[in-house]
């Protein structure tokens, strides 16, 4: 399930640094327990009107949040969405659009997310990966 | 200027009756401030001295070279931003969970808080491979386990020592450019093994006092299936 890991570089400025995203078989000689510290996520497109939609943000469903007081405790936390390519860049055929969770979209616990660059059409239903930093606990 | 002596705080004549417009009208404040008793005691005429005569300085020559057009510089910046605030639920011997980076999931334990407002950690590294370490306060989880750190002394460690080292001036040979690149990785220095191992010591040895502590630490922490964070207590 884990296939890859993340590396966060930092650079010389501490806000901005760029992450670096390896999958673990590129790294030698690691079996990879299987961590999870980041909650499923689906992509359900974007923010709309009936017949107007807003690609800047897009919705996001998380797992096991169901109200609109659940999502206080994921406001401003990061999101990655991964996907593969064919072409190989910084060595690793994933890539990811990092964003971050911005607000409750009503009541039942969907949220509102705004990434780097707007997701793509094809993101509509994929996995998104919402991580548990900044943490404020 | 004069030394300073002991003052005391200046009080306004002039109270305020809403920010900007005081009580007092222009000729209540010269009545009040006695210009007209300082008048009266220097002749009619508000007593005024002439400046003192300053030393004489040399003549300056006009410079030989200056810039063609006279271009404004900024200002200088010499704002120091200041430690960031440590969350209430971490203090000196909490163990704290890494969220992000190679040591992502280990349990850890908290030192103290560096001047750039880094915290300092380590695993101890015989217990989970994790060093002495600087980490930032919002990539990781203030669990409510605490480890007794009186007997640890951290004093010696602070920013400049987890610098990196300047890069040695490349010399100027052509063919040499892409050689020096592969001196890699330097082995870590005596010093810092040392460092660790006499801040393990004293923590290894708490640790192993609190039953379940130590697999604890060696142990990472995940996310199961059904698990929800933001229902967790840590």
């Amino acid at each position: 399930m884990n296939l890859c890991c993340f590396r966060r570089t930092k650079t010389n400025r501490d806000r901005g640094s760029f992450f670096i995203f390896t999958p673990i078989k590129m790294v030698k000689g690691r079996q990879g327990e299987r961590i999870r510290l980041y909650v499923r996520g689906t992509v359900l497109g974007y923010k709309r009107s009936k017949v107007n939609q807003y690609p800047n943000t897009s919705l996001v469903q998380i797992e096991g949040v169901n109200t609109k007081e659940e999502v206080a405790w994921y406001a401003g936390k990061k999101l990655a969405y991964i996907y593969k390519a064919k072409v190989k860049k910084d060595g690793s055929h994933y890539r990811c659009i990092w964003g971050k969770v911005t607000r409750p979209h009503g009541n039942s616990g969907i949220v509102r997310a705004k990434f780097k660059s707007n997701l793509p059409p094809k993101s509509m239903g994929a996995r998104v990966r919402v991580f548990m930093y900044p943490s404020n606990i | 200027m004069a030394p300073t002596k002991e003052r005391a705080p200046r009080v306004s004549r002039n109270p305020d009756l809403i920010r900007g417009i005081g009580k007092f009208s222009k000729s209540q404040m010269y009545h009040k401030k006695g210009i007209w008793a300082i008048k009266a005691k220097n002749g009619g005429v508000f007593p005024r001295h002439d400046p003192k005569p300053k030393p004489e300085t040399a003549a300056e020559k006009p410079p030989k070279f200056y810039p063609a057009d006279d271009v404004k510089k900024p200002l200088r910046n010499k704002h120091k931003p200041k430690q960031t605030k440590l969350r209430a639920s971490i203090t000196p011997g909490t163990v704290l969970i890494l969220l992000a980076g190679r040591f992502k999931g280990k349990r850890v334990v908290f030192l103290k808080q560096l001047p750039s407002g880094l915290l300092l950690v380590t695993g101890p590294f015989k217990i989970n491979g994790v060093p002495l370490r600087r980490v930032n306060q919002a990539y990781v989880i203030g669990t409510s386990t605490k480890v007794d750190i009186s007997g640890v002394n951290v004093d010696n460690l602070d920013d400049k020592y987890f610098s990196k080292e300047a890069p040695k001036k490349k010399s100027k040979g052509e063919g040499e450019f892409f050689e020096s690149d592969k001196e890699e990785k330097k082995a870590l220095p005596q010093q810092k093994k040392d460092d660790q191992k006499t801040v393990d010591a004293a923590l290894i040895k708490a640790i192993e006092s609190v039953p379940d502590l130590k697999t604890y630490l060696g142990a990472r922490f995940s996310l199961k299936a059904g698990v929800k964070p933001h229902e967790l207590v840590f």
